[in-house]
């Protein structure tokens, strides 16, 4: 080992110090807070009541209704957004004269913050699980379609040339060119695509409902139960950062195949 | 006319069709083909099939814009939302750049605090609405603070990632010909900082629009989440779509304004 790699492991190890010496000193201010400088405990609880109300809340089981209704909702959301925006992608890809007419369109609405249907899907579908449906599918729905366009839409003219000329038929082409290529893009649209299905389902429970993890947040804000709010925000962030790690791991993997 | 064969009627019905077909060929045309067809179903389904109470026409939307914003307190709330976008932006701006530029910067910095940064930006911020309403209350405070929180991790990350591409040579150029920080930053940081920057801040304005947005849909006593909330508990569909598309395009005049910007100021290095 060479006196550079030496100073870079030292430096790294310096940098994990740092992080760690961050965390520590984020939670003994958080600590001093709530028990020394007297912060209300409404609005800031102790880390340890919120550890117990943590531990109450998985081991009780508490938490399955609120995440049947939200799991219940992405699943929905996802799969409408799925086979829209890929069916819809693919159809626009085989020409480029539709992908020249349609993608500036659909980028162009994308750009717009589509939170602001929600109000809209609220009168229309109600406090209940249908608006919150149609808000997810509503904005997985442009990373599915503008990726599914860019994957099919920008495969090489030679490997297709070169498939016909072999004497690949239209299913074969599809199978063995197309899809190969195009589903790298493909999947990391859909993987963006259950990520911000994910958060606005959440973000409209948060806004408007009768259940689910967001309601259940805000609920206990409302109740000024706050460590067990700071329990649930907790557990909602676990549970976001294990799904999209399970997508990525997904993604990966099919992308080796 | 000295069309060759344009002395028959069928040749010049011809041209004029065949005119008509490269138009119709056009993409731009076509296009704004598709979008009257959208705002026709949606005219049609609306007027003839639909609950008026659910859905308005786009037709009476637009003939009573007027009347909307004749609706007392609707033009305050949308520029008391302008306002909070306005805010939250120019302090997202001041404080991503600012960290962006300390993280970036320094090499040690950097490895030290931009995971910390990246673990901070992955957070879902929805799941914290409800405390930033409990610290800030549930007027405009918030709503900015919601903006500023959405709106600064995208600029620092994308600062961060500029200064620290500039090369090292520089550095060692301007300090050897004798250049002191203040010259430093002004030729060297600053000029290779500017397409990152405004890529950052085309992506912090989409952020800030959500923050403030979400915070204003989720408690209002002024802004235009109470209006929204107003029109739909009262079935005024007619007004709710009017207030939302307003929004719509001051979000897209905001996002094209920088978008522009990043266009411009972008194209130097390439």
């Amino acid at each position: 080992m060479n006196s550079t790699e030496q100073a870079t492991a030292r430096g790294r190890l310096l940098s994990l110090l740092v992080q760690l010496a961050f965390l520590a000193i984020l939670l003994l201010l958080w600590t001093l807070a709530t028990t020394v400088w007297g912060v209300s405990r409404i609005l800031l609880p102790n880390p340890l009541d919120v550890w117990h109300q943590f531990v109450a809340v998985v081991s009780s089981g508490a938490f399955v209704p609120d995440l049947e209704v939200t799991l219940g909702e992405l699943a929905a959301a996802f799969a409408i957004s799925t086979t829209l925006g890929v069916s819809l992608g693919y159809w626009i890809s085989r020409s480029h004269y539709l992908i020249k007419v349609f993608e500036p369109l659909l980028a162009a609405i994308y750009a717009i913050p589509i939170i602001l249907f929600l109000p809209l899907y609220v009168l229309m579908l109600g406090l209940g699980p249908n608006s919150k449906i149609a808000l997810g599918a509503t904005i997985s729905f442009f990373p599915i379609v503008l990726s599914t366009i860019a994957g099919f839409g920008h495969v090489d003219r030679r490997f297709v040339t070169a498939a016909r000329s072999m004497g690949a038929n239209d299913l074969q082409l599809f199978r063995y060119v197309l899809l190969p290529a195009a589903l790298p893009v493909i999947l990391a649209g859909l993987r963006m695509g259950f990520t911000v299905a994910l958060l606005s389902v959440i973000a409209s429970e948060t806004i408007a409902s009768f259940a689910g993890l967001g309601h259940r947040i805000v609920d206990l804000a409302e109740n000024m139960e706050t460590p067990r709010m700071f329990a649930y925000i907790v557990f909602v962030i676990l549970v976001v950062a294990l799904l999209n790690a399970v997508v990525s791991k997904l993604e990966r993997q099919a992308r080796w195949r | 006319m000295a069309v060759i064969g344009a002395d028959t009627p069928y040749a010049a019905a011809r041209a004029v069709h065949a005119r008509a077909k490269r138009l119709g060929r056009r993409p731009g045309v076509a296009r704004l083909g598709v979008v009257i067809l959208l705002f026709l179903i949606w005219e049609i389904a609306a007027r003839f099939f639909l609950d008026r109470d659910f859905i308005s026409p786009p037709s009476i939307v637009l003939m009573s814009f007027g009347e909307l914003f004749r609706t007392s307190g609707v033009a305050p709330a949308l520029w008391l939302t302008l306002y909070e976008i306005a805010v939250a932006f120019v302090l997202a701006v001041i404080i991503g750049a600012g960290i962006g530029l300390a993280v970036g910067l320094n090499r040690f910095a950097h490895h030290s605090f931009m995971p910390i940064v990246l673990l901070l930006y992955g957070i879902p911020q929805i799941t914290i609405l409800p405390i930033f309403i409990l610290v800030f209350g549930i007027g405009a405070p918030s709503k900015i603070a919601f903006g500023v929180s959405h709106g600064m991790f995208p600029i620092m990350i994308a600062v961060a990632a500029g200064v620290q591409k500039i090369e090292p040579v520089l550095f060692v150029s301007a300090r050897s010909m004798g250049a002191n920080r203040l010259q430093l930053f002004r030729h060297v940081i600053f000029p290779h900082m500017i397409p990152s920057f405004f890529t950052g801040m085309r992506l912090g304005m989409s952020g800030v629009l959500l923050g403030v947005l979400l915070a204003e849909l989720y408690v209002s006593t002024a802004g235009i989440g109470y209006f929204t909330s107003v029109f739909t508990e009262n079935f005024d569909a007619t007004k709710l779509i009017g207030l939302v598309t307003m929004l719509a395009a001051i979000a897209i005049v905001l996002n094209e304004i920088v978008r522009r910007a990043e266009l411009h100021f972008a194209r130097w290095r390439d």
